[in-house]
């Protein structure tokens, strides 16, 4: 069998080491072949869109080697329904990305490709590895890169938010590492077998307690990367200081490995603890998604206000995850998907702002819509998409999730309603004061509309954009064998915990009837 | 009357025995050949390492040899491959270094070899004489290399400090040996350990004679609270020295307290490991804040070094094979990147060492970037972030203490863990990150071809260990204590 997902995985790396043979000087040629070798690792990886089953939730694509025996670890990697769309999201967004830093970085443009190159391996082996060493390995291969993207290509205050980023995720990580082991060894005194294998410790049974304290140190790990309120602090920071490929690659992707992890780690392994977790976790989540516009509102830099917006829309996909239900979670999924495209889009749209005036003042802007039509154009798709109007994708994801939560907890539900207002009128106010009014500032009279370059690369953006907004059926059908297997294990926690098994299933399979 | 002829095996010390003749050839050349052999003395050295390494790599059947006193086991054996990887980095990293700094004499290099045999006796050690032996063979070694740049104050300061202290040390561990001696009548360990299963020894005078020999092996192995002589002496002694220093010896003491401790201190009725835990604990995060505040790297290399002993202390507190498996693994890892480390410290020195702060590595990355890059994989590796072998050495040391239900300890290692990272990135701040204050008017670095044998290697090491670690982790594995 074609080892397609290591293929995936190696494509990067192979173009970052073929970069260290290009002369410094030949910038162009540079960018080119890291712009064709994201172009190639897209198309080799559609393939795995169309191949996808859809009626299992057993791994797909699944390539096993050998690899440190003695440890029990191994080289294994494989997809369900919940990581294709990750590991699709990276590879599209990652062209995305090379084509639109083009002219945005002009200093060490070498190893800025290569680090980028590095970051993109980082990322698609992390949702790819079935194995808990090679998924903390590539986890922590991510950083490294991230963190030099950020502190050599950042703004003013790049080192301060450099290392906030690193120490902040580094501690989460090494507490994770820490409940890996310990897992392993429980693992080893209840079977007798020494394994990392990711899939054989799905609902094995621990001792509450023992639970209890594995799913913290997780959830800490992945909390502070997606990050929840009131972990989220490093990332205005980070995400202001980045060069806009550092914040969309952020934005986009690397905020989604902590619901991911989520979704392949704390519910799957820990489903006590999650279950009786959940509370305060939706708590935490709703206080994010108010705090998070709440501060977006306030913002008089648009890529902060961006920023403070992922913590929100990042809110809905966990309240929508620990909600445990059928809707809730693919509503996450659709959620995580969506915030990708969106917020990826917004920081693309603040980077052209920023190339043509070097500043991210809202006050600064106005009246846009008579110097650059095209932007204004494709600002307002964006932001609409972003606010979750109907035929656009965010609509469906937040829906989703919204219904989910309703069916799980209706008071969590309209406290998130709450949530989805306050978008709206941060980012229509945003895009009112940037877009419409008259020109105040000279400075913008002479702006250039987008070029064919920037066009080339929002296209696909707003194309996506529709194209989940109005038929998102292939994407929900190939999750969904997946998520449904995911909620036997969560129902069967609720059962325990709740006692009243009927109450749990019913919404469940009414949702399915619906569906059919 | 019969005389019985000592049963003493050669073939086991080989290695030994190699080091010393070709020590001994090089201090005779260096008397006749002065000025000649000035440029072959690092070669010639480096010879002896090789012939040695050959020599120890061969499989030897476990057995004691010299009446019990010399262990030849695989533990020994990959202790002594790890001291000879060390000592020929150490060589390769010299050769330049001493040039500059007009040391490039016989004795350098003799003393280095003398070094490695000292240790090479401590890893073999079954007995506490050849313990004792070791430890002041490699100690008088390390006490005038340590002084070896003359003319410089700071590593006369050095010398003589290591030497006092050293002193003070030794006098714990005989003590300590002498309290056991007196409490079993028995100077080797597996005598000491049956004498105190079968015999009646005083529990108080044994407890006594463990714990100063954990204090003198404490300073040796630099763990919180003996440290306090180490960020002096590693600073004024030569780069290279230091590097020598902070890997090859450090393992050689983990050597000595993984036999003695697990092989008669652990049966005495004695909670050892809580003392190891806490000498653990304190050497990582002591070792760890005090590099945080360093501006000089080569004093926080220094300080990173005691954090690194405290991760492998953590290995040792599992008191199990996997546990000292982990330790052999950690320090054989840790040779490779430290001294690699060192190695490029050495060069962006500049002659006298003027020039070890951080500031000193400001944007290297845009002026030499191969040895910025390489500077970067090395201290990411010693901030063991994988794909790095750093990474793999902490994991299994991590592993093998959980395993031993240590769930307390690894805690605390997994947070300095994370505390340690921030100092190491400043080297990748300096040299990525900011810009000169002023263009700087110091002709360019050139790596010499010693230098760059050594960053191969380190770089070998450091991500064929981290990436496919898994015959090594046999390898280590394998070499558990059969004495």
């Amino acid at each position: 069998m074609f080892p397609i997902l290591t293929v995936i995985i190696l494509i990067p790396l192979f173009g970052a080491a073929t970069l260290l043979f290009v002369p410094k000087k030949s910038e162009n040629i540079i960018r080119g072949i890291t712009l064709m070798t994201a172009i190639l690792d897209f198309i080799v990886s559609l393939p795995l869109f169309f191949d996808f089953r859809e009626d299992t939730a057993a791994m797909q694509f699944v390539e096993r080697l050998t690899w440190i025996p003695s440890w029990g670890a191994e080289y294994s990697l494989g997809l369900d329904g919940i990581s294709l769309f990750m590991v699709l999201l990276t590879t599209f967004t990652c062209v995305i990305v090379y084509l639109a830093t083009w002219t945005a970085v002009d200093k060490h443009v070498k190893e800025f490709n290569i680090a980028l190159l590095v970051l993109q391996t980082g990322m698609v082996g992390v949702f790819c590895s079935l194995d808990f060493v090679l998924f903390y390995v590539f986890w922590e291969l991510m950083l490294i890169p991230m963190y030099l993207l950020i502190g050599i290509w950042g703004g003013k205050n790049r080192l301060y938010a450099t290392v906030k980023f690193f120490i902040y995720t580094m501690g989460g990580s090494v507490l994770m590492l820490f409940a890996i082991l310990v897992l392993y060894f429980e693992y080893h005194a209840q079977t007798g077998v020494y394994t990392f294998d990711i899939l054989r410790y799905h609902s094995f049974g621990m001792s509450k307690t023992l639970q209890f304290w594995l799913f913290l140190c997780f959830f800490i790990a992945f909390a502070i990367k997606v990050p929840v309120w009131p972990f989220h602090t490093w990332l205005p920071d980070a995400h202001v200081e980045a060069p806009t490929a550092g914040s969309v690659i952020l934005a986009g992707i690397l905020l989604k490995m902590g619901t991911y992890g989520f979704l392949r780690f704390s519910l799957p392994i820990f489903p006590d603890a999650s279950v009786s977790a959940a509370w305060w976790i939706s708590w935490l989540a709703i206080i994010g998604i108010i705090a998070g516009a709440l501060m977006a509102l306030a913002q008089t830099d648009v890529k902060k206000l961006v920023a403070y917006s992922s913590v929100s829309h990042l809110g809905f996909v966990v309240l929508g995850t620990f909600a445990f239900t059928l809707r809730g979670i693919s509503g996450g999924i659709m959620q995580m998907i969506n915030h990708g495209i969106s917020t990826g889009a917004l920081f693309l749209l603040v980077g052209i702002l920023y190339e043509r005036r070097h500043t991210r003042m809202i006050a600064e802007y106005g009246g846009l819509h008579k110097v650059m039509p095209k932007f204004a154009f494709v600002f307002m798709i964006v932001a609409l998409s972003s606010i979750g109007l109907p035929l656009t994708n965010g609509f469906i994801g937040e829906v989703m999730i919204l219904i989910g939560v309703y069916e799980a907890n209706a008071v969590y539900a309209s406290l998130a309603v709450v949530g989805v207002l306050l978008g709206t009128a941060y980012m229509l106010w945003t895009y009112r004061r940037v877009v419409f009014g008259k020109v105040t500032n000279e400075k913008n009279k002479t702006l250039p509309d987008l070029n064919a370059r920037e066009m080339i690369y929002m296209a696909p953006l707003v194309v996506m954009i529709f194209l989940l907004g109005i038929y998102p059926n292939p994407v929900v059908r190939k999750m969904d064998a997946s998520v449904k297997n995911l909620l036997v294990t969560m129902d069967k926690a609720k059962e325990a915990r709740l006692g009243h098994p009927a109450a749990a299933l019913a919404a469940n399979l009414d949702v399915d009837k619906k569906r059919d | 009357m019969v005389i019985v002829p000592p049963s003493i095996d050669l073939a086991a010390v080989g290695p030994e025995l190699i080091l010393t003749g070709v020590a001994s050839l090089l201090l005779l050349v260096g008397v006749f050949f002065k000025e000649q052999s000035r440029f072959l003395n690092p070669w010639i050295a480096l010879l002896g390492v090789i012939l040695a390494s050959g020599c120890a790599s061969y499989e030897l059947f476990p057995h004691t040899t010299f009446q019990g006193m010399y262990a030849a086991d695989l533990f020994t054996r990959f202790f002594k491959l790890v001291f000879l990887l060390g000592t020929g980095m150490t060589i390769l990293i010299s050769i330049k270094y001493t040039a500059d700094e007009r040391i490039e004499h016989a004795e350098y290099y003799a003393l280095l070899m003398f070094a490695t045999v000292g240790m090479m006796l401590m890893a073999a050690a079954s007995d506490m004489v050849t313990v004792f032996l070791g430890i002041e063979t490699l100690s008088l070694s390390l006490y005038v290399l340590a002084g070896y740049t003359r003319t410089r104050l700071v590593s006369n300061e050095a010398s003589l400090k290591y030497f006092l202290l050293g002193g003070f040390a030794t006098g714990f561990l005989l003590y300590g040996i002498a309290l056991i001696y007196g409490s079993t009548g028995q100077t080797n360990l597996a005598k000491i350990a049956y004498a105190v299963t079968h015999g009646n020894p005083n529990t108080g005078l044994l407890t006594m004679g463990a714990l100063m020999l954990l204090v003198g092996l404490g300073f040796k192995v630099a763990a919180v609270p003996f440290h306090q002589w180490t960020p002096d002496v590693y600073q004024g002694a030569p780069i290279p020295v230091t590097a020598f220093m902070s890997a090859g010896p450090k393992a050689a003491v983990l050597a000595v307290m993984i036999r003695v401790f697990e092989q008669s201190i652990v049966f005495m009725n004695i909670d050892w490991t809580i003392w190891i835990t806490i000498l653990a604990i304190f050497t990582m995060t002591v070792g760890n804040i005090a590099a945080l505040v360093q501006a000089d790297a080569k004093r926080m290399l220094a300080f990173s070094s005691i954090s690194h002993a405290g991760y492998a202390m953590v290995g040792m507190a599992a008191a199990s094979r996997e546990g000292s498996s982990a330790v052999l693994y950690y320090m054989l890892v840790y040779t490779f990147m430290n001294i690699g480390a060192f190695g490029i410290l050495a060069l962006v020195a500049r002659q006298n060492e003027h020039r070890t702060a951080m500031r000193d590595f400001t944007g290297l990355a845009y002026k030499n970037p191969g040895l910025a890059l390489i500077m970067t994989i090395l201290v990411f590796s010693l901030a063991g972030i994988p794909p790095m072998a750093g990474f793999t050495a902490k994991f299994y040391v991590f592993m093998s203490a959980i395993k031993a239900g240590q769930n307390f300890l690894v805690l605390a290692a997994v947070v300095n863990s994370a505390i340690g990272i921030y100092y190491y990135l400043r080297f990748a701040i300096y040299m990525y990150m900011k810009e000169e204050e002023a263009p700087s008017t110091l002709p360019p670095l050139r790596a010499s071809l010693g230098l760059i044998l050594a960053l191969v290697i380190a770089l070998y090491g450091v991500i064929r260990l981290g990436v496919l670690p898994a015959e090594y982790l046999d390898f280590a594995g394998k070499a558990f204590l059969t004495f």
